[in-house]
C-alpha cells in the first residue's frame, strides 16, 4: 500500500509536536508490533538494571543455585582466561535473570489457569506492557521552549504596527454617478428632467406601473403596512408569503416554493444549503457575483467549465467521475444561469440534462432572467427547451425583473424547501419580504398566465433590435437571438479591462446625453471573479414600442461609428 | 454571563439525550424501512446527507408549530395569528380560516411603524404610485431614483455620519459589505454572538476571524494585543488591516454593546470599528439614533455603522453609513449596489417618511412620544418580569428581553400557552441559542398600551408557574406596586 502509506506519512508531519507516541502510530503500518518491540527494549533494559539491585541478594539467598554457578565461574575464569571469563560471566547473568524470573512469575497468579491453558508469566509481561504504553502516553509531548513575549515587548509590537487604510484612495474612475430618475423606471423615464427610453430596467413583461400590480400593493399596504416586522419564524409570515408561494409552485408545476427577500441572496443562500465541505460543484465561468458568492461559502470542491461550453462540460464531468473514487458518495452538482447576466448567452438546458442524467450530477439552475421571459408561457428554460420542470432539481430566481416586485423564490420538491426553511441562512435570519411586494409578485403572475402575448411581444421586440443592431461598428452583439438582454460587446478589444470599460462606458454617456437611449454597461464589483468581457446591456421590455426601438438602434449605430470610425 | 442551575443542567440535558435517544432510535428504523423501499434516487448521494437533518425531522418537527406562526393582518400591538391543524403528527401543518387575536411580543416593531401609519402610509402609497414597487435595476445602473438619494441623505444626518448607502435588504448589507472592505491578509475580531449575517460576511471575506467573548472588552483587549503580536498565522506578517465587528444591541440577549470601552480599545490598537446597529437604531437613544447616543459614543469614533430599517422604521432594507470616501469606494466595489436591485421605492419613502416622524420633522411630537413610551414600556416590563421570578437577560433601556427557559419542553409548552392566552411570544432554542440556553424572546413595542403590557404579564404570570420558569424568588406584591409607579413617571 504505498500510496495510503504516504499518506499516513504525511498526517505524521501535521501531528507532529504533539503526543510522540502518536506519531509513531502514524508512521507505523501495523504499530501494535512497532509498540511491543520499542517496549520490550525498554523492558529489557529495566530488566537489567533489577538485575543488578538484585544480585547482592541473590548470592546470598540459598534457594537460587547462583551462589554456586557464580562461585564455579570465578574458579573457571582463572584457569580459561579473560575471554572465556566474559562469555561465561554473560551466560551467568543471564542464568540470574531466569532464576529471578522463574522465582518472580512463581507467584500464584502466574501460575493461573485460564480456559485449560496456563499463562505462565503471560500476564506479568503484559502487564507490564500495559503500564509502559500507559507511562509513555502519559507523558508530556515535546514542545520546543518557547518564550512568551514580555508585556512590554507586544506594547511595542502594539504600538509599531500601522493598518492599512480602510479603502484605498479613490480614483476618477471609482466617482462615477449613476443617472439619477425622477419617475417611475417605466421604458419611458425622465432623467435631468428630460424624458429618455429606458433600457436599463430588467422591466421584461412592462410590468412597471401596470395598474393591476398598483391596486394589490396598494391595498396590502393598507392592510399589512410596509415591512414585516420579523423573521419568518418569529410573526414574520404573513398570509400573503404563503399564498405567493403557492401561486410560483402553481405556475410552474413544481410541489413547493419557498420565498427570499432578496433576489442577490436567494442563490448565495441557497447554495451553502445543500452544498457542503466535500461536495462537488460544476459550474459555468460566466455566473454572476450571487452564484460566485454562494459557490464559495458552501466551501465545496468548485470545477470551472468553459462559459455555455457543453464540450468543457462533458470533459470536466468526464475527469471528475473518473478521478474521483469517491464520487459517488457525493453530493454532485452542476450549476448554471439560464440566461446569463454576464452575457445575454441562454444555457443549453438539454444538452445539460443528458449530461446529468449519464454522470448522475444533480443540476442547479438561476432563472433570474428568464423566469417570466423564456418559454411559450414564460415558465423559463424548462419550457423553452420543451424539458419538465421535474428533471431541474433546484430552480432559483429573482423577483425583480419579470414581475417587477422584489425578492427571490427557489422551487423543487418538498425535501428541497423543507430544507431550506431551516438551514438557508438568509431565509432564516433574516427579515421576510415586505407583503406589499409578495402581493405584486402574486399579481404579476397572474397578469403574466392572462396575457401570453407579453412574451410574444417581448419575443418579437428582441427580433427588431436584432435586426437594427446587426451592422454596428466596432460592436457585436454577444447574446443569444433569444435573451431578453442584449449584450454588445467591443469586435476589438484595448487590451486592458479598464479601457474597454472606459471606452464602453463612454458610449453610454453619450447615447443618453446626446439621444436620451439609457443603456448601461455590465458593472464588475473587485468581487466579481467573472472572467467573460464587459459590454453594453441593453434590457428589452414588451413595453417598448418599435420607435423606442429603432431609436436606440440608431442612436448605438450613430454613436459606435463615430467612436470606431475605422471599423467594418 | 447566565449561570444555569445545576439541577436545571442536568434536566436539560437529559431531556435532550432522551429526543436524542428516541430521534436515534426512529432513524434506525427508518433507515430499514427506506432500504426496503430504496426511496433514494439511484446512483446520487442523499441531498441531505446522514446527521444534517437530524435536528430538523426529530427534534424541531415535534414543535414546528411553535415557530413560523403566520399571522393574516399587520404586526402591530395586536394581530391575527392564523390557526393551524395537523393531520401527520405535526409534520405537516395546514392553515385554517380562523385566526386568533393576539398581543404581539414577537416582531421587532420597536417604535410601532409596522401597521398603517397616519403620516408614512399615505406618503408611501403616494411614492408607490410614482416610482412603482421596483426598479427592476441595480443601484449603479437604473436604479438610482430620487428617491433613494433623498433617503441616503436622510439616513446620514439621522445616523450623524458624512455620508451613507442603502441596500434592498439588511442581511445582504452585512455579507456583501464586509469582503469589499478586508480581505485576505486582514483579521476580523467578531464577537462571539454576532447575528448570521456578520458572520457569512467575515466567511465570505477570506479574512482571518477570531472572536472575542461575547461583550467583553477586557478579552477584546487580549485578542488584539496578541493577534497584533503574532501577526497572521503562519508567516507572522503584520496585519494588513483589523476590523472589530460588535453589534448595538444583541438580538438573543437584549444586551446592550459595551461600546464605549470597545472604541477606546480599537482606537488604542489602531483596529477599524464596524458597528451593526440593526436593532438599536431608532430603538434607543434620547432622540433614536441608536447605541452611540445612548452611551455617549462620537460617531466619528465608528468607522463603520451599518443598520437595518426592518425593525424600527417598520420597512426593509439596510444601510451602512461612513464617511464620504467610504461610501464612494462602496458604490464602486460593493455587489450588492452593483447586481442587486435597489431597495423598493415605497419602502425607501417608508423609512423617509418614519425618519420625520422620530425627529418631529412631521410637525408633530408622535415622534418623542414614541421614544419615550418604547422605553418605559422596555424599562417598565423588564423590572415587572423580573420582580415575578424570571430570569430575564438584557440591559435596562433595550427593548428586547430574553426570559430563560433551558428545558427543551419548556419551550413548546411556554409558547402554547401563552398562545392559549392569546398572547403572542417568541420562543428559541437550540441550533439558534447555545444547546442549554432556550429562551423566550419578548419584544416590546411603542405601540404597545400600558394595558397591554400588564395584561400579558398577567398571562406570562400564570404560564411561568405553570411551566415552572420562575428561578428566583418572586418579591413582594407591596413593592412590585410603588416600584411600578415609580416607573411610570
Amino acid at each position: 500500500m504505498p500510496y495510503r502509506g504516504k499518506a499516513l506519512l504525511a498526517d505524521s508531519e501535521r501531528g507532529k509536536g504533539r503526543n510522540p507516541v502518536g506519531i509513531r502510530f502514524f508512521f507505523s503500518v501495523d504499530p501494535i508490533t512497532l509498540i511491543a518491540s520499542r517496549t520490550s527494549i525498554r523492558f529489557a533494559q529495566q530488566a537489567l538494571i533489577l538485575l543488578k539491585r538484585l544480585c547482592p541478594w541473590a548470592k546470598t539467598s540459598n534457594s537460587l543455585g547462583g551462589v554456586v554457578l557464580t562461585r564455579a565461574v570465578a574458579s573457571h575464569a582463572a584457569q580459561l582466561g579473560i575471554l572465556n571469563t566474559m562469555a561465561s560471566a554473560v551466560m551467568n547473568i543471564l542464568q540470574a535473570a531466569v532464576d529471578w524470573m522463574t522465582f518472580a512469575f512463581d507467584a500464584p497468579s502466574a501460575r493461573a489457569v485460564v480456559f485449560g491453558v496456563p499463562i505462565g508469566g503471560h500476564l506479568f509481561v503484559e502487564g507490564l506492557l500495559l503500564v509502559v504504553i500507559l507511562y509513555l502516553l502519559s507523558q508530556k509531548s515535546y514542545k520546543p521552549p518557547k518564550k512568551p513575549l514580555s508585556k512590554k515587548e507586544i506594547d511595542e509590537l502594539c504600538d509599531e504596527w500601522t493598518p492599512e487604510p480602510l479603502i484605498p484612495p479613490l480614483t476618477k474612475e471609482m466617482q462615477r454617478e449613476p443617472p439619477v430618475l425622477e419617475s417611475a423606471a417605466r421604458p419611458h423615464t425622465t432623467i435631468d428632467g428630460q424624458e429618455v427610453v429606458n433600457f436599463a430596467s430588467a422591466n421584461y413583461l412592462g410590468l412597471i406601473g401596470h395598474q393591476k400590480l398598483l391596486d394589490s400593493c396598494t391595498s396590502a399596504m393598507e392592510t399589512y403596512g410596509v415591512g414585516s416586522c420579523g423573521p419568518r419564524s418569529f410573526y414574520g409570515t404573513i398570509d400573503v408569503h404563503l399564498d405567493c408561494e403557492a401561486r410560483i409552485a402553481k405556475f410552474l408545476g413544481t410541489p413547493d416554493s419557498i420565498l427570499y427577500s432578496y433576489g442577490l441572496s436567494t442563490v448565495f443562500s441557497a447554495i451553502p444549503a445543500f452544498c457542503k465541505k466535500g461536495d462537488i460543484i460544476i459550474v459555468d465561468e460566466g455566473v454572476h457575483w450571487g452564484i460566485q458568492n454562494g459557490l464559495y461559502l458552501s466551501r465545496s470542491t468548485i470545477v470551472y467549465f468553459k462559459h455555455n461550453d457543453m464540450a468543457s462540460l462533458q470533459s470536466k464531468l468526464e475527469k471528475i467521475t473518473l478521478e474521483n473514487k469517491r464520487a459517488k458518495k457525493m453530493r454532485r452538482y452542476i450549476m448554471i444561469e439560464a440566461v446569463y447576466q454576464n452575457s445575454g448567452q441562454i444555457a443549453p438546458l438539454d444538452d445539460i440534462i443528458r449530461l446529468k442524467e449519464k454522470y448522475l450530477f444533480r443540476v442547479l439552475v438561476d432563472e433570474s432572467n428568464s423566469f417570466g421571459v423564456l418559454g411559450r408561457s414564460g415558465k423559463g428554460l424548462a419550457e423553452y427547451h420543451g424539458i419538465p420542470i421535474e428533471k431541474i432539481d433546484i430552480v432559483t430566481a429573482a423577483m425583480g425583473h419579470a414581475l417587477a416586485a422584489e425578492g427571490g423564490f427557489c422551487t423543487g420538491n418538498a425535501r428541497i424547501i423543507d430544507h431550506q426553511r431551516l438551514s438557508s441562512s438568509a431565509y432564516v435570519f433574516s427579515a421576510s419580504l415586505p407583503p406589499y411586494l409578495a402581493s405584486a409578485a402574486i399579481s404579476a403572475i397572474d397578469v403574466l398566465e392572462e396575457n401570453p402575448s407579453l412574451i410574444t411581444k417581448l419575443k418579437e421586440n428582441i427580433a427588431v433590435l436584432w435586426a437594427g443592431l446587426s451592422d454596428l461598428q466596432g460592436l457585436e452583439i454577444a447574446s443569444n437571438p433569444h435573451s431578453p438582454i442584449v449584450f454588445l460587446r467591443l469586435k476589438n478589444s484595448t487590451g486592458s479591462f479598464k479601457s474597454d470599460l472606459q471606452l464602453l462606458e463612454d458610449i453610454a454617456d453619450r447615447v443618453l446625453k446626446e439621444d436620451s437611449v439609457f443603456v448601461v454597461t455590465s458593472k464588475r464589483s473587485i468581487l466579481d471573479k467573472c472572467p467573460l468581457p464587459v459590454g453594453i446591456k441593453l434590457f428589452i421590455s414588451a413595453a417598448h414600442s418599435e420607435s423606442d426601438l429603432l431609436k436606440a438602434s440608431e442612436a448605438l449605430k450613430r454613436v459606435a461609428a463615430s467612436t470606431f470610425p475605422n471599423c467594418g | 454571563m447566565i449561570t444555569i442551575p445545576y439541577l436545571t443542567a442536568l434536566t436539560t440535558y437529559f431531556s435532550y439525550g432522551l429526543l436524542f435517544a428516541f430521534g436515534q432510535f426512529r432513524d434506525f428504523f427508518r433507515k430499514i424501512f427506506d432500504w426496503w423501499n430504496s426511496s433514494n434516487r439511484q446512483g446520487y448521494a442523499p441531498i441531505c446527507l446522514g446527521n444534517e437533518d437530524f435536528y430538523t425531522r426529530r427534534l424541531y418537527l415535534r414543535i414546528q408549530d411553535c415557530f413560523g406562526r403566520p399571522i393574516s393582518s399587520a404586526p402591530d400591538a395586536w394581530f391575527d395569528v392564523v390557526e393551524r391543524y395537523s393531520n401527520d403528527h405535526n409534520k405537516t401543518l395546514k392553515r385554517t380560516d380562523k385566526v386568533k387575536h393576539c398581543l404581539n411580543l414577537g416582531s421587532y416593531n420597536y417604535l410601532g411603524f409596522a401597521a398603517a401609519d397616519e403620516y408614512c402610509t399615505p406618503r408611501a402609497i403616494e411614492s408607490l404610485k410614482l416610482f412603482s414597487p421596483s426598479t427592476s435595476s441595480a443601484r449603479a445602473d437604473g436604479g438610482t431614483t430620487a428617491l433613494h438619494k433623498e433617503l441616503e441623505e436622510y439616513v446620514a444626518n439621522f445616523v450623524g455620519k458624512p455620508a451613507a448607502i442603502v441596500f434592498g435588504m439588511g442581511y445582504v448589507t452585512n455579507s456583501a459589505i464586509i469582503p469589499v472592505l478586508i480581505g485576505k491578509g486582514g483579521l476580523i475580531i467578531s464577537d462571539s454572538l454576532n447575528h448570521s449575517s456578520i458572520i457569512n460576511g467575515a466567511r465570505g471575506s477570506g479574512a482571518t476571524i477570531r472572536v472575542f467573548q461575547h461583550n467583553t472588552p477586557s478579552h477584546l483587549e487580549n485578542v488584539l494585543r496578541e493577534q497584533i503580536a503574532e501577526g497572521q498565522p503562519r508567516t507572522h506578517r503584520p496585519w494588513k488591516k483589523i476590523i472589530v465587528v460588535v453589534e448595538g444591541i444583541y438580538s438573543m440577549e437584549g444586551e446592550l454593546c459595551k461600546l464605549p470601552e470597545v472604541v477606546s480599545i480599537c482606537k488604542k490598537y489602531k483596529a477599524y470599528v464596524y458597528l451593526d446597529e440593526a436593532h438599536s437604531i431608532g430603538a434607543v437613544g434620547r432622540t433614536g439614533r441608536g447605541v452611540c447616543e445612548l452611551l455617549a459614543v462620537d460617531t466619528a469614533d465608528v468607522d463603520v455603522m451599518m443598520g437595518t430599517f426592518t425593525k424600527s422604521f417598520g420597512s426593509c432594507g439596510g444601510y451602512i453609513a461612513g464617511s464620504k470616501e467610504l461610501i464612494q469606494f462602496l458604490k464602486y466595489a460593493c455587489p450588492a449596489h452593483l447586481y442587486g436591485t435597489s431597495i423598493s421605492p415605497p419602502a425607501a419613502q417608508q423609512i423617509i417618511s418614519a425618519i420625520k416622524v422620530i425627529l418631529g420633522e412631521d410637525g408633530s411630537s408622535r415622534g418623542a412620544q414614541k421614544l419615550a413610551r418604547i422605553r418605559e414600556n422596555s424599562n417598565f416590563f423588564r423590572s415587572e418580569l423580573q420582580k415575578m421570578g424570571f430570569e430575564v437577560l438584557g440591559d435596562n433601556d433595550s427593548p428586547i428581553m430574553p426570559i430563560m427557559l433551558y428545558n427543551p419542553s419548556k419551550i413548546p409548552a411556554f409558547s402554547r400557552e401563552c398562545l392559549k392566552q392569546n398572547v403572542a411570544v417568541v420562543t428559541v432554542g437550540f441550533p439558534a441559542t447555545p444547546l442549554l440556553l432556550g429562551r423566550a424572546r419578548i419584544c416590546i413595542s411603542a405601540s404597545h398600551s400600558r394595558e397591554d403590557l400588564i395584561n400579558a404579564l398577567e398571562v406570562i404570570s400564570k404560564v411561568g408557574d405553570l411551566v415552572g420558569i420562575k428561578y428566583f424568588p418572586a418579591e413582594p406584591k407591596k413593592e412590585h406596586r410603588e416600584d411600578g409607579t415609580i416607573k411610570l413617571d
